[in-house]
């Protein structure tokens, strides 16, 4: 459905972008996730045709963005991350001015009445859009964005500055959309990606680190060798111990949390199970393990994680 | 492209914008009009002579906010990525201005049928005047739509459309005073004078030149607007 092949984009001196590839195939919701400033607004504005890259292709549908725009924007809806309102408008004439503006042909009053229904904007049909509070604007910007039934819609973060309830009602929203609608999301928070898609695209720094799905990303990096010990011991001499381990990988001291408690993040070979051992080692020299949990690592920690490591290959 | 005239135009009638241009331009006319009779004059185009400055003058009211306010609010966003050209969308936006424009002016024709109460009027020198002031606002209105693009601010815009069509109106008096070492100015300011050729309308001159050079400010500042907003993609 989307194809996106070594997308480079340079502001003057400054790479914005460098060498990003990936897909989206049809009916996906594609969370595309990365830190502010990352590069994600650049991708989705070369995307939708807004900004040209300078190096690297987009096709949608078949259809080169660059060689082929008109074709290519028929397919997409585009939300960016401040809706495009006219804010001395109602909401009727906007849509209705969108409607026009995109040349479509379905069934005009039916087709708008029917994405105001979905987007739950029927109460402020008739009301000026400046007047509305944040959420509701947020909405006519998804409104718009469907207008025409696109095939592919690109939200770029679509619940910004949104509160809680709102937040919860955007993402319903959006997962219904997926339903009919191949979606690209873009997104800084995580809970958020988690929650409504199916496949996360993390790009740090302009470079793309990561492409799969959620449950396989939390998987890979996650998997049960990592742990969270409390002992109360000397730091130096516990550390030693659990070191001289067959099987620790790495040991790190994560801090004092009581007097003479100290915590420790432990991470041992791949198919050893080492618990058994620690508590022997600990039990010879009377150091009580006061704690012991597998920290199986959140998205939250595989993103920091994956977010890190792009910055370091710079 | 009719998708953006339709909502131009009536952007100009859901903000007092359209209706405060309307209204000077009509009390202006119309006083202009109405001394004409006070004194039983029947030229039509005197009217029409003394509307360059009120048109100079009102002309960034109408351009100011087009492009801008779209920059601001993010809303060129919004036709980058609809599957539209960006031709269709500059032109829609100008003949939205070139729509209220031609309102502005059109009681002229209300003026000159009054008139015919009176006595015959030449109505070629009235169409004559009437498509002069039209040229000489499409022109201009053709300069403000593109120093609007270049701006946020409408402020901006609107000051600066001053300055460039008040300084194309004093073409004429700074030919008259041009220092000797810059007497080389004073063909390309003749030649570009607005005034010179808007007063050869005025005076029954027909002047298919004229016509030309009215029409390449439009083409030429629609162009260079065009161009603006594309340049934003290659940036």
């Amino acid at each position: 459905m989307i194809e996106v092949s070594h997308l480079t984009k340079k502001y003057g001196q400054n790479l914005a972008l460098d060498d990003v590839s990936f897909h989206v195939n049809r009916g996906e919701i594609l969370g595309f996730l990365g830190p502010n400033g990352a590069g994600k607004s650049t991708t989705m504005n070369i995307l939708t045709g807004y900004l040209s890259a300078t190096d690297g292709t987009c096709t949608i549908n078949g259809h080169d963005i660059l060689e082929d725009p008109i074709e290519a924007k028929k397919a997409i809806g585009y939300l960016p991350e401040q809706p495009p309102l006219y804010l001395d408008m109602t909401v009727k004439d906007y849509l209705n001015f969108i409607y026009d503006l995109k040349k479509v042909k379905l069934p005009r009053e039916a087709h708008i009445k029917e994405i105001c229904g979905v987007v739950r904007i029927n109460e402020v049909y008739n009301r000026l859009i400046k007047n509305l509070s944040k959420g509701y604007r947020q909405r006519v910007g998804v409104a718009q964005a469907m207008i025409g039934n696109p095939e592919v819609l690109i939200l770029d973060e679509p619940t910004v500055g949104l509160d809680p309830k709102q937040i919860i009602e955007i993402r319903n929203l959006i997962k219904s959309l997926g339903e009919r609608h191949t979606i690209i999301l873009s997104s800084h928070i995580l809970p958020e990606i988690q929650a409504v898609c199916e496949r996360v695209v993390v790009i740090s720094k302009g470079k793309l680190v990561a492409d799969d799905t959620t449950a396989n990303l939390s998987k890979n990096l996650s998997t049960d060798r990592h742990y969270r010990l409390l002992i109360d011991g000397p730091e130096e001499k516990v550390c030693s111990a659990l070191k001289s381990i067959t099987g620790m990988r790495e040991v790190q001291t994560l801090g004092k949390r009581e007097e003479g408690v100290y915590e420790y993040q432990i991470e041992a070979e791949e198919n050893v199970d080492i618990r058994r051992e620690i508590f022997k080692r600990l039990s010879e020299r009377s150091w009580p393990l006061l704690g012991l949990r597998s920290s199986e690592l959140s998205l939250e920690d595989i993103f920091l994680q994956l977010t890190n490591e792009g910055g370091e290959q710079k | 492209m009719t998708a953006v005239f339709k909502r131009e135009f009536k952007g100009y009638f859901s903000s007092p914008l359209g209706y405060i241009f309307l209204a000077v331009m009509f009390f202006f006319s119309g006083q202009f009009f109405s001394t004409l009779l006070a004194l039983s004059y029947a030229q039509i185009e005197l009217v029409f002579s003394s509307m360059f400055t009120v048109v100079t003058m009102l002309i960034p009211i109408l351009t100011m906010r087009l492009m801008s306010e779209d920059k601001k609010l993010r809303i060129d966003q919004l036709y980058l990525t609809a599957p539209v050209s960006i031709g269709g969308v500059v032109l829609g936006k100008y003949l939205a201005a070139c729509a209220v424009y031609l309102i502005g002016i059109a009681p002229t024709i209300l003026y000159t049928i009054i008139l015919a109460t009176f006595t015959t009027p030449d109505w070629n020198v009235f169409l004559g005047n009437f498509f002069a002031l039209a040229l000489l606002g499409a022109a201009m209105l053709a300069i403000g739509i593109f120093v609007s693009s270049t701006t946020e601010s409408q402020m901006v815009a609107a000051i600066l459309s001053y300055a460039i069509l008040m300084f194309i109106m004093l073409f004429d008096t700074i030919v008259t005073a041009l220092p000797s070492g810059l007497s080389f100015l004073e063909p390309v300011l003749r030649a570009l004078s607005f005034l010179s050729r808007y007063n050869d309308f005025m005076s029954g001159i027909l002047n298919v030149s004229h016509i030309i050079f009215f029409v390449s400010f439009v083409v030429v500042f629609n162009f260079l607007t065009i161009r603006v907003l594309e340049k934003k993609r290659w940036g």
